[in-house]
């Protein structure tokens, strides 16, 4: 993985310093409010229902286990012995204090870690597929781009101010775990016919109050020439953004108002202009980067042999273990999920646990999923079962990857101040409605994702089966989505119909999973049969 | 009745006016009546509130009670960590959110 150079660390120290003598200011009332909060939120520092919250940027998700034991101390020294993985790859702590953040933020550097970026009208912590460098499925890493992207827009002046967040993923398989096209700008890594790399580019995504999926604006963009592209896509934006409307700054807007066909226009336009000016990165630099993602020494002539005695343990192979390209070895996926539990939430013991493992049996490298799970991207599948055991140990050993237990959920009116509803409860509830085992095997894949308000930070609008949490005159109440994706397959959720209270919620989705099972032809997975049959018939199962 | 809320400037921990001072528990809040702004401005100029506000709330035996769900759940603490909560050995104190 990637490590800082002296000038990495020297920029991340000096801004921690920087951090340490604006909260002092604040403390000593050099400042107020209004002056201190643009600048705390630029550090990662919000501050929410019942204390402040510290968002920690994971690039591209991942992380060692030294990071991890960090992130573990934090949450002991500082937090409440917990933290929370969010739908970006982030980790955020709940119960921060002000006066303690700067500590928090140095202890954070000294692993390489820092809140920057993090929130403001910014380019966001890049994310990428889960699954990078592991995937039998992907043509190369797409990590060393992201990389390579995130040093040349951090503290770029001109993406300092932009006029909203700005959201950049990743891959190159074609199946995609990182729910792409939700994203502002989208990049796929595919080859041509000659066998070159090179960008597929997707514009204008995302999910909040006016959801988009990313249009598809260049086919196949020579990967050497990213960055003139994405600072063309920036300029454009920056340059039309509606700056005066908070609900018309996002790029999707742009995109959406100036038509695909006129934004893809201006880009390639300023593209030309980039090009010229040769900003792009020299081969040198890129060979530079991807040197810090040379493959592990995977080791050679291994069994592929996974002894499938035990049946708990053959059931979390099933689930939750995919794919290695090389041989002998398993990507596995770790949930985060328990029944009745709170979704992403992770102890500190926990996080101990998870760093040992990634230590011993995973070439010190761990992921953190969108769908707030965590994974051991690189074990020798002799080991998977040790991995289990320990895990198990843990509580960490739930085999529900992709079923309708692995909720997403939002932190909802639990934690954050912006909610109407409370999104955690409603999960919980779901889960122990469907948790006998059978029965979640027996609906297949089937994705609910549930935001406790209409910036969508749960994802509703890429839910199979989406909920959105709404305030009708004062109490909770709960809007049933169905039939989006965030997989390949993208696609944008339907609301159904009137709301309900939290234990109609969970009715609801009850009654559309019934409904789905008499429905379904042989192989459907609800979102297919979904796509077959329509709204109508899961309309009249849910309101009758 | 209309009561003051806001977080600690330091902690971030939900604070609320008793009338002389600012207290971590709701049972403590007065009743500011029309005075809520002026209170507010003198105590976020004295950095002892941060984003405080002016809550409605229900005068109860038990104490004031926020009418708005946000500013109860702002009260106890989240209703999904009962053990986080500021009253964690009253299994019925989840019922006074809802
Ligand atoms: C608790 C503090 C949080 C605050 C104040 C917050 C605020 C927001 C706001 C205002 C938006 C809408 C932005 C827009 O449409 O321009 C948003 C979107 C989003 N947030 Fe959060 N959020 C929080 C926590 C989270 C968490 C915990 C997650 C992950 C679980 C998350 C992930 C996202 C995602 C994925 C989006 C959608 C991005 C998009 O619109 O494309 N946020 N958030
Ligand atoms: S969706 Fe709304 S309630 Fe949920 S975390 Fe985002 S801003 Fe908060």
């Amino acid at each position: 993985m990637y490590k800082y150079d002296q000038y990495d660390q020297a920029m991340v120290d000096a801004r921690v310093e920087e951090f340490r003598d604006q909260t002092r200011r604040r403390i000593a009332g050099d400042m107020n409010d209004d002056q201190f909060k643009p600048l705390r939120l630029k550090n990662g520092l919000y501050l929410q229902l019942h204390a402040y919250m510290l968002r920690v940027a994971i690039p591209y998700g991942t992380l060692n286990s030294q990071q991890m034991r960090k992130l573990a101390d934090i949450a002991r020294k500082y937090d409440r012995g917990y933290g929370h993985f969010t739908t970006r790859q982030n980790l955020q702590y709940n119960w921060i204090k002000l006066e303690e953040a700067p500590d928090i933020l140095a202890e954070l550097a000294t692993v390489e870690m820092h809140a920057i970026q993090t929130s403001g009208e910014s380019i966001r912590n890049i994310s990428a597929d889960q699954y990078a460098g592991a995937a039998a499925d992907e043509i190369c890493d797409p990590r060393p781009w992201a990389e390579l992207l995130r040093q040349a827009t951090t503290f770029h002046p001109e993406f300092s101010y932009l006029p909203r967040k700005f959201k950049i993923a990743v891959i190159s398989a074609k199946t995609d775990r990182a729910a792409l096209r939700w994203h502002d700008c989208a990049l796929r890594i595919v080859r041509n016919e000659a066998g070159e790399e090179g960008f597929e580019v997707y514009a204008g995504g995302g999910m909040g109050r006016t959801p988009f999926i990313a249009y598809p604006i260049r086919d196949f963009l020579p990967a050497k020439q990213i960055f003139s592209y994405l600072q063309a896509i920036l300029r454009v934006w920056n340059l039309h953004a509606r700056r005066d409307n908070i609900h018309k700054q996002r790029m999707k807007i742009l995109v959406h108002e100036l038509g695909e066909e006129e934004f893809r226009r201006q880009v390639e336009e300023e593209f030309q202009n980039f090009l010229a000016l040769g900003t792009d990165f020299p081969q040198a630099e890129y060979d530079r980067i991807a040197a810090y993602f040379t493959p592990p020494p995977f080791e050679t002539g291994l069994s592929e042999e996974i002894d499938r005695s035990d049946p708990d343990f053959a059931l979390w192979v099933d689930r939750q273990v995919a794919p290695h390209k090389a041989p002998g070895y398993a990507i596995a996926n770790i949930s985060l999920k328990p029944i009745g539990g709170i979704g992403g939430d992770i102890t500190a013991d926990q996080m101990d646990v998870v760093a040992d493992l990634a230590e011993r049996y995973s070439f010190d490298d761990l992921r953190a999923t969108h769908v707030q799970n965590l994974v051991l991207p690189h074990v020798r599948k002799a080991d998977l079962y040790t991995v289990w055991q320990v895990l198990r140990e843990a509580g960490l050993a739930d085999a529900n990857l992709d079923l309708v237990t692995d909720v997403i959920a939002c932190p909802g009116l639990d934690y954050c101040s912006l909610a109407n509803a409370r999104s955690i409860p409603v999960a919980q509830e779901i889960q122990r409605r469907f948790a006998d085992m059978d029965r979640q095997l027996d609906i297949g894949e089937l994705k609910i994702k549930i935001s406790g308000c209409i910036n969508a930070c749960g994802h509703h609008h890429a839910g199979h089966i989406g909920i959105l949490g709404v305030d009708r005159k004062g109490t909770e109440n709960y809007q049933l989505l169905l039939g989006g994706s965030g997989a390949e397959d993208t696609s944008q959720a339907k609301i159904t119909g009137p709301g309900f209270d939290e234990a109609g919620i969970v009715d609801a989705v009850e009654r559309t999973v019934e409904r789905y099972r008499d429905l379904r032809e042989p192989g459907e997975r609800f979102l297919d049969t979904y796509r077959r049959v329509g709204l109508d018939p899961f309309k009249e199962a849910i309101y009758g | 009745m209309r009561i003051l809320t806001g977080n600690d400037l330091k902690t971030g921990a939900v604070i609320w006016w008793t009338g002389q001072d600012w207290s971590l528990h709701v049972e403590d809040a007065s009743d500011v009546g029309d005075h809520g702004e002026a209170v507010l401005a003198r105590e976020d100029g004295a950095r002892r509130v941060n984003g405080g506000y002016i809550v409605d709330a229900e005068a109860t035996p038990k104490g004031p009670r926020p009418a708005h769900i946000k500013d109860r759940i702002r009260a106890l603490g989240p209703t999904v960590r009962p053990d986080l909560t500021l009253k964690p050995a009253d299994p019925t104190a989840g019922d006074w959110v809802i």
